[in-house]
């Protein structure tokens, strides 16, 4: 079996794709109709294709189409794990193909931890809709009633005679009986699951083990000339004039090519420049480096960090806007035993995956063919097509292994660079960027900065909770006059906080950005987590209370929460209260999942410097705690990170682990040592030397994922919720350890010897 | 004319001297396996064995390749066999796979040194090594697994 990413060949892609198109748009399961207007992929011609995603060739051999981007989480096995379930499919008879940029396969956007619970029972559907064709299909050609016959491994067996018939002889036939209606399609009970619940070895495994991976970096075509630009260093600068004669002399250097500057709101707009166009990534790199380029460097050359900080902590200690009220949380205060007060601040942060952005673009004829690293390729074509004028249908993306993305790879303004310099060199471009250059011109993580002011009885126990969060929002990078956060930036971990408090009031400031924001792994969750989980860390000190007791005290009884009345409107990441309720019994249960698997109460009584935090994102519930320990030096050392998760029930649970044992690490790196500022408008690190990611002597040394599954739930999110409890649980360890409490990302910057 | 040896073949190369290792072995020989991750070695990704040793290919300049041994995750056994190789397989090392190439250069070079690595050993050979993903903990298993230990089973 192939693994390998295929990049297809452009004439595969004009047999495929084009004849394909317009079908499918938002159906679930899209019907077999005859000749090559059913084609399962894009570039392999089938004996049968009962849907977009599957075809099965009268060998047998079955090709299942992953449409979802892979960048680590194994998506690119795992949906197409539950299709080869549901149709009985063996296994190592499956290749696996990735989707081309396509409407017809619904969103391939793949971010926001959805691919599963988006595409779950789809997958099902196809895979149970073609194992019925099959059953009719040898049902007719035996002669016998349908309920005599079964699908089992490759082969529909007719139970009475114990008659067989692979899969592949059945192809022809199946591929002419008439479509059952989605009623009568059975999908298996879970007792009869094959794969799903167990998992499959990844369909990239050997490939990655063996350097065989195909990654946005690796693309080669014919023809291809490779790209280097030098951009203005601040946001919304512009070109004065430049001298590339130095340039010119360097060996294998071609030419030098002007791409026009993007223009406010910049979105995925190529950020342009003075590009060096050369025979290798070297040279083209080498020919930068001599560039004298000229730049007027706008407005936000004005920009520091330290300036822009004081602004979003001054913002948010004064009334803002409110974005979530329940009962009189001023009266509250005033009639309070005690009040306690915070504010916590968190940096703006890079994505630095290990492969920076790469693309390679050639424009002919009006069209482009890309190929690219991208989450979502139906982005890389509207976006290639804005800039050259074309339509979205004009542009072909073939989708790459990613090296990381995390969220920077769903904004393909690298693939416009690509497509842009190849339509002016008329030959195939590649863009591969520098560590340098993706550290510099990165879509940030938010900075933030929020206030905590709450109110305890007599016992301690919270009576009143204000917070205001103050951050440039992601909508700024899409419109310019926005600064306050949207419904989806507040339900992050804002207006959604769980605790049972009868006077609750959540508000938020503005703040204008100047630089790209974008989204990064479990997006607002990440400061809002942080402040939250901290805060009420602090509340049990100030009451004199363990953590976890204190925190499932002030959770409250089990129930369902939909903030009516409340909140103007409740996102829950884009599903219904109904089918993905908050359900704080399932928060409570993982909460005392890790208390007990982590040996809290124990570590606690041996001074163990232990910390606490959970969180619900993503429609999933995640507990941790975190052990530390700061050596003489003051370095923080992360003996141990137990998670407890209910993501509903578990498709691939080794991959469902590995998601949050790499949330565990991409924490570490949050909490102890990711900062990105800014000084005269200009980002100030390039590379990891002053943008430090963990390494294995940072990361936790140990993470136990404790799965807590709800079976009869939905699947729910697994890629970002691990993330956001990292951070506080990190923060409230050191206060353990030291006495201390910090209130700032990242740790790296304070005296804890 | 530099002559150098990669993955067991005689190569010849009259380019610019200073072009590093990683581009010669990616853009002109298209051995794509080796990474780029951040040009300076901080993050391990280009890792190669240089006369055996690991060496990152990003700082590696073609004059001093010149007459070396290169092996490159492609070379480093027929059909992925080699135990390191085997052993991130079992254990399923990979998330997005990328810093990988780099990942298994180093720790089969580790074991060549030391075929029964502390667990010292490994953190101090393998943290010049960066996994965004965070497989840091797989990285350790699996390590101590193709030295012939077994697999721990983790809760």
């Amino acid at each position: 079996m192939s693994a390998r990413v295929r990049l297809a060949s452009r004439r595969d892609f004009l047999s495929g794709v084009f004849s394909a198109g317009a079908l499918v748009l938002g159906a679930r399961f899209i019907p077999a109709e005859a000749g090559e207007a059913q084609s399962a992929t894009d570039g392999t011609k089938m004996t049968w294709n009962p849907s977009v995603w599957v075809g099965l060739n009268s060998d047998g051999s079955v090709v299942i189409v992953a449409h979802r981007s892979e960048m680590g989480t194994g998506i690119r096995t795992s949906l197409p794990m539950v299709l080869a379930d549901e149709m009985e499919a063996e296994w190592s008879k499956v290749r696996v193909e990735q989707a081309m940029g396509s409407e017809k396969y619904g969103s391939q956007d793949t971010d926001g931890s959805c691919s599963i619970r988006d595409f779950y029972e789809t997958m099902r559907e196809a895979g149970a809709t073609a194992r019925a064709l099959l059953v009719n299909a040898a049902a007719a050609r035996w002669q016998v009633p349908v309920d005599q016959c079964q699908a089992q491994n490759h082969q529909v067996i007719h139970k009475k005679s114990g008659r067989k018939i692979g899969y592949g002889e059945l192809a022809e036939a199946a591929s002419k009986q008439p479509l059952p209606h989605n009623s009568t399609i059975q999908l298996k009970k879970a007792s009869e699951f094959r794969y799903i619940g167990k998992g499959v070895p990844g369909v990239d495994l050997k490939d990655m083990c063996t350097g065989h991976a195909v990654y946005g970096f690796d693309v080669q075509v014919p023809g291809m000339v490779y790209a280097s630009i030098e951009r203005a260093p601040v946001l919304g600068g512009a070109m004065r004039s430049f001298d590339d004669s130095q340039a010119k002399l360097v060996k294998g250097v071609q030419q030098t090519v002007v791409v026009g500057h993007a223009k406010p709101p910049y979105g995925f707009q190529a950020l342009g420049g003075v590009a060096v166009i050369a025979d290798n990534t070297w040279a083209a790199s080498q020919g930068r480096k001599k560039l004298k380029v000229e730049w007027d460097l706008g407005p936000n050359a004005i920009v520091q960090t330290e300036s822009y900080k004081r602004d979003l902590i001054a913002t948010a200690s004064k009334p803002q806007k409110v974005v979530r009220k329940a009962g009189d949380v001023e009266g509250a205060f005033g009639s309070a035993a005690k009040t306690v007060e915070a504010t916590y601040y968190t940096p703006l942060l890079a994505h630095a995956s290990m492969e920076p952005p790469a693309a390679v673009a050639n424009y002919r004829d009006g069209k482009v063919e890309a190929w690219a690293a991208t989450q979502s390729p139906q982005d890389v074509q509207k976006t290639v097509a804005e800039a050259l004028g074309l339509k979205p249908e004009d542009v072909t993306c073939h989708v790459t292994l990613l090296g990381g993305a995390f969220g920077r790879k769903s904004k393909p303004d690298y693939v416009a660079e690509a497509a842009i310099l190849s339509k002016k060199v008329g030959k195939p471009v590649k863009i591969s960027w520098t560590r340098e250059e993706d550290i510099h011109f990165d879509f940030y993580h938010s900075t933030s900065a929020m206030y905590f002011k709450a109110a305890l009885d007599g016992a301690g126990k919270p009576v009143a909770w204000l917070q205001r969060s103050v951050f440039p929002p992601i909508g700024s990078t899409f419109d310019g006059k926005s600064v306050y956060g949207d419904d989806g930036e507040m339900g992050m971990g804002w207006t959604d906080v769980p605790f049972d408090i009868p006077n609750f009031q959540a508000e938020n400031g503005p703040a204008k950005a100047h630089v790209r924001i974008g989204w990064l792994r479990s997006v607002a969750n990440v400061y809002h987590a942080f402040g939250v989980q901290c805060f009420i860390d602090e509340l049990a000190q100030a009451a004199g209370k363990d953590p976890i007791e204190y925190w499932l005290a002030t959770l409250g009884p089990a129930r369902k929460l939909d903030f009516k009345g409340q909140v103007e409107k409740f996102s829950n990441y884009g599903k219904p209260l109904d089918q993905y309720p908050f359900d704080t019994a399932r928060l409570q249960r993982v909460v005392e999942a890790v208390a007990d698997r982590s040996g809290w109460a124990n570590k606690r009584s041996n001074k163990r410097a232990v910390g606490f935090a959970a969180h619900h994102s993503f429609l999933t519930y995640v507990a941790a705690v975190a052990e530390i320990d700061i050596d003489a030096g003051g370095k923080v050392r992360i003996p141990r990170v137990d998670i407890a998760v209910d993501c509903g029930p578990v498709i691939n649970p080794d991959r469902v682990k590995a998601q949050f044992e790499g949330a565990s690490v991409f924490g570490a790196s949050i909490a102890l040592l990711g900062e990105i500022t800014v000084a005269d408008g200009s980002v100030e690190q390039g590379n990891f030397d002053k943008y430090p990611v963990a390494r294995m002597n940072d990361a936790p040394r140990e993470t136990h994922v404790h799965l807590i599954p709800t079976g009869d739930a939905l699947p729910t999110g697994v890629g970002e919720p691990g993330v956001p409890p990292m951070s506080p649980a990190i923060y409230n360890a050191v206060f353990a350890a030291t006495g201390k409490r910090v209130r700032e990302l990242p740790l790296r910057k304070q005296k804890l010897a | 004319m530099i002559q150098l040896k990669v993955n067991g073949a005689v190569r010849m190369y009259d380019g610019d001297p200073e072009m590093p290792l990683l581009w010669y072995l990616r853009d002109v020989l298209q051995l794509t396996g080796s990474k780029f991750g951040c040009g300076m070695g901080l993050c391990g990704a280009c890792t190669v064995h240089v006369n055996g040793e690991a060496a990152r290919s990003c700082l590696t300049p073609m004059s001093a390749a010149s007459g070396k041994e290169i092996t490159t995750i492609e070379g480093l056994s027929q059909n992925g066999t080699h135990p390191v190789q085997r052993a991130w397989e079992q254990i399923q090392v990979p998330q997005c796979g990328y810093c990988q190439s780099g990942q298994i250069m180093q720790a089969a070079a580790l074991l060549k040194q030391k075929p029964k690595p502390t667990d010292h050993d490994i953190e101090n050979a393998m943290s010049g090594n960066i996994c965004r993903c965070g497989t840091y903990q797989r990285i350790r298993q699996a390590i101590q697994v193709a030295a012939g230990g077994k697999a721990e089973v983790k809760a």
